[in-house]
């Protein structure tokens, strides 16, 4: 049951099947397993991740994505499988001669050193001489946005500005592969949100070989650009983030992807008709998942429904309806359309907001 | 106003040990200083400081700071290694070490003296070393009593310090020497400084093992003033002495304090995840050096039992049964069982008033102060009450003396007296071991159960209650251990007919006859196994701040 991923070698050429192996460079994690006392953490896991790219495993905590990146880094002992860089395996490879870099959640600065040492941190161990170590700080600290902090102690910065830190000190080597370890996810929301923009441009200005693994899905497609969404120890779905976006294989997914619900069988035929698909396949065995704003109130849309609540937000108005024959979904209204509670209301489907899931191998309905 | 009604109400809660302090501490060791200075009624500070020009007591001098400089420099190198095979790999058996490890600091240092004897004697296992008697025996008692002290003070800072620090400097590209070198050791240091300079205190105040261990030949400073206290009769030499090691002390104890402050600030703690690794091959050569370490620990135990059991060249019990006696040509006054008696009611006391006072003290001092002078002053406080940690033993005794020989408070006869200063030798290690943990209890958690309507007494049951007991027990199993194995103070202070079991160990081997000297191992052996049982039960409570400073 190995999963495959193949990062953005060619415009078109996703995964590869059989045993098509990558042009060379870059990561290569073949069929990984690692165990904690006989149970399977990661489980048979296969990536492909080209330099130059950005990767994203996602998956809820716990799924094993952690110990993924600690094993690429050498951290934990691997029980089968192998990870290998331009074609070089790194069985028996220590951790500090792979040339990578890792970056924890809550950045794991040393505390006895300043921020310049921190970044100069690598480059010492390099032996770099002293003046060409303050040039690149300097450097680093201006890329990563903090100029002029070097003299100060890693525990006067804010969460944000340390994880800035931390990436200065990761980068400042220019690793071959940059692992990141829920970079973000300490961080409050407003910050995330920006600091994940910031992340993405340095990466991409660093021409930097990134493997991010995050539980939060808005910090995979802000930084990454390619997905795999891991499960059990298992990789159950990758490629580009539009690919998995849009296709996601099952509910579970789709649910942690974060759309709003998923509906089957002929309620989902109900919904793919509204929306305008035609589909006698889909409409019988298969499920799409909803957005919350995949369904909007219209004066003349072609499904009826009964509004059980309704909260009002900057953008939208939403709701929960009662549709005949669906059940209860989410959906949008206009905030000047002044919709309550229990007004019968009319719905239009954007199936752009909604995702066809491919059918389950076994169908009970008759 | 409530505030300051909150300060007074703690003040108050800090008086009845601070009088207890002052009575049974300052006040005694006051008096024995004061009895060198002014002689014949005149103060006379000259006489005393011409003591320090003696030749005699600078050999003295010299010998107690090169010992116990050696022995802290090898209990580092010892002991570190045996920190991080205990507490950062995932060795079998690991928790059954620790607690072999830390029994030697629990162990009567009177023991101690006897069981490195026995082994280094002519006849004994490593008799051919010919160390019997020798400064390297004292150095290599002492780094067996303190090996407890670094492995438990830097372990309970190593066994809570993320590993992902050191990870993310191994993915930087850090070999794992320059991992030791530029991660792990700066983020010890405090640990490692506060274990060195405790080591340090222990090993320059040494009283048991060395006057077991040395005889006449090598004496510190603290030997030296019980010497010429009760064989020489000469006060002022043995006060200036006194003063001169109260005031290194002191420094020392300040130097502790304010790495410790410093070391409570900078941990960050681990989250719950595992911080033990498996053993790697690289691991060989620090696991020899541990493998080491618990050898020169087990070693002198093992001998002391099987001496205990040799008799007349065969094996047999005659030694524990002659422990009825008083021993070959009447060494003794009472048989060692009433000694033993002594001793364990002396220790219900002693660790009864440690426990009343350590315990107060412990809640005043947990306490954050609202304004910076509160703080100092609560800072000062606990600093006062380390005092007795390293303020000779032998002047605090004969200071008993001659200062609580008069009315209104005649001690001489009272069967307290003992108890008393057995309890003051304790109250430092107490109040160690509770006040951390106290401190630990988030403030926050007693403001909810204040707002949510609950007495202050009320809050000390339901948030601080919890938390506390085990470290409860286990001060009090550790102030009991203190108390059975307290040597320094109760050598002056233990009546002729009313000994303790130090005591009479001690009398036994002063005395000559191969019976009288198998008699102290049998007695050495029945008061490890009391204070190991003691302590093995509070280590099965597992309190990490016990024996760490």
């Amino acid at each position: 049951m190995a999963s495959r991923v193949s990062t953005g070698s060619t415009a078109g050429g996703g995964s590869t099947t059989g045993g098509g192996s990558t042009t060379g460079g870059g990561l290569r994690v073949e069929d990984l397993t690692v165990r904690f006392d006989g149970v399977a953490a990661v489980d048979g896991v296969t990536l492909d991740l080209d330099p130059g790219h950005v990767l994203a495993v996602l998956g809820p905590s716990g799924c094993g994505k952690s110990t993924l990146l600690r094993a690429v880094a050498g951290l934990e002992q691997i029980e089968t499988g192998s990870v290998t860089y331009d074609g070089r395996d790194l069985a028996g490879v220590p951790t500090h001669k792979r040339g990578f870099a890792l970056m924890f959640q809550d950045g794991q600065l040393f505390p006895h050193q300043s921020v310049a040492d921190n970044v100069g941190y690598p480059l010492r161990l390099r032996h770099r001489p002293r003046d060409q170590v303050a040039l690149r700080v300097a450097e680093l600290l201006d890329l990563v946005g903090l100029p002029g902090h070097g003299d100060r102690s890693p525990t006067t910065l804010s969460g944000g500005e340390r994880q800035r830190v931390a990436l200065a000190r990761a980068l400042a080597v220019r690793p071959r592969l940059l692992l990141l370890d829920e970079p973000l996810s300490a961080l409050d929301r407003g910050l995330r949100e920006r600091l994940a923009v910031d992340l993405r441009e340095i990466l991409n200005a660093a021409g930097t070989t990134a493997l991010l693994v995050t539980h939060d899905q808005e910090e995979a497609f802000a930084v990454a650009d390619r997905m795999a969404v891991m499960r059990a120890g298992r990789v159950v779905q990758s490629g580009t983030l539009e690919e998995v976006w849009r296709g996601p294989v099952d509910g579970e997914v789709a649910a942690f992807l974060g759309y709003a619900t998923v509906l089957e069988g002929e309620a989902a035929g109900r919904v793919l008709a509204a929306g305008g698909r035609v589909d006698p396949a889909g409409a019988r065995s298969g499920a799409v998942a909803l957005r919350r704003s995949a369904l909007r109130c219209t004066t003349d849309g072609p499904l009826h429904g009964k509004v059980l609540a309704a909260r009002l937000t900057p953008e939208v108005t939403r709701l929960v309806v009662a549709v005949e024959g669906i059940g209860e979904v989410p959906a949008v209204a206009d905030p000047d359309a002044d919709v309550l509670v229990g007004h019968d209301v009319r719905l239009t489907v954007d199936l752009g907001r909604a995702a066809v899931l491919p059918a389950r191998p076994v169908d009970h309905t008759p | 106003m409530r505030r300051r009604r909150g300060f007074a109400g703690i003040a108050a809660l800090a008086a009845v040990p601070l009088a207890a302090l002052v009575l049974f501490f300052v006040l005694p060791v006051a008096g024995m200083v004061a009895r060198g200075l002014w002689v014949d009624g005149s103060f006379d500070p000259a006489g005393a400081l011409q003591v320090l020009t003696r030749s005699r007591t600078h050999e003295v001098l010299w010998f107690t700071l090169w010992s116990a400089a050696a022995a802290t420099v090898v209990s580092m190198l010892l002991g570190l290694p045996v920190t991080f095979v205990l507490y950062r790999l995932r060795v079998p058996g690991r928790r059954l070490l620790r607690a072999l490890v830390v029994m030697p600091f629990v162990l009567p240092t009177v023991v101690v003296g006897v069981a490195f004897r026995t082994l280094l004697a002519p006849s004994g296992p490593l008799g051919g070393l010919g160390l019997d008697g020798s400064a390297v025996a004292i150095v290599a008692a002492m780094v067996f009593f303190n090996l407890a002290v670094v492995v438990r003070t830097v372990g309970s800072m190593w066994e809570h310090l993320d590993p992902r620090r050191e990870q993310a400097a191994a993915a930087l590209g850090a070999s794992p020497a320059q991992v030791l070198r530029t991660v792990t050791l700066p983020a010890l240091a405090p640990s490692i400084v506060a274990a060195a300079s405790v080591v340090f205190l222990f090993c320059s105040t040494a009283f048991g093992i060395v006057l077991t261990l040395g005889g006449l030949r090598y004496s510190t400073v603290e030997t030296e003033i019980y010497l010429l206290t009760t064989q020489f009769l000469d006060l002022q030499a043995a006060a200036a002495l006194s003063l001169l090691q109260l005031f290194v002390v002191t420094g020392l104890l300040y130097a502790a304090h304010v790495t410790r402050t410093h070391r409570e600030h900078a941990v960050d703690r681990a989250s719950a995840r595992s911080v033990t690794r498996r053993v790697r091959r690289a691991d060989v050569p620090v696991l020899l050096v541990a493998g080491l370490a618990l050898v020169l620990v087990a070693a002198p135990v093992v001998t002391l039992v099987l001496g205990s059991l040799r008799v007349d060249g065969g094996w047999g019990t005659a030694h524990y049964r002659a422990l009825g006696t008083v021993g070959a040509d009447n060494a003794l006054l009472v048989p060692v069982t009433d000694a033993l008696a002594n001793s364990w009611r002396v220790a219900v006391d002693a660790t009864l008033i440690a426990m009343v006072l350590g315990g107060l003290v412990a809640v005043v001092v947990s306490r954050q102060g609202r304004s910076r002078g509160e703080r100092r002053g609560l800072a000062l406080l606990d600093a006062v009450f380390m005092l007795p940690l390293g303020v000779s033993a032998v002047t605090l005794g004969f200071g008993f003396l001659i200062t609580l020989d008069r009315p209104p408070l005649d001690l001489r006869t009272s069967p307290l007296l003992v108890p008393i200063a057995q309890a003051m030798v304790a109250l430092p290690l107490v109040v160690r071991t509770i006040a951390p943990v106290l401190r630990s209890i988030e403030p926050r958690q007693r403001q909810a159960a204040a707002s949510l309507g609950a007495s202050p007494l009320r809050v000390l049951r339901t948030v601080d209650l919890p938390v506390v007991w085990r470290p409860l027990l286990a001060a009090t199993g550790f102030a009991f251990a203190v108390s059975l194995g307290e040597f320094g103070a109760t050598s002056f202070l233990a009546r002729p007919q009313q000994p303790t079991m130090p005591v009479v160990i001690f009398e036994l081997i002063s005395r000559p006859g191969a019976d009288n000297f198998g008699m102290a191992l049998a007695a050495s052996v029945v008061l490890a196994l009391v204070t190991v049982a003691v302590m093995a039960t509070v280590e099965r409570l597992r309190i990490g701040s016990m024996g760490a400073f």
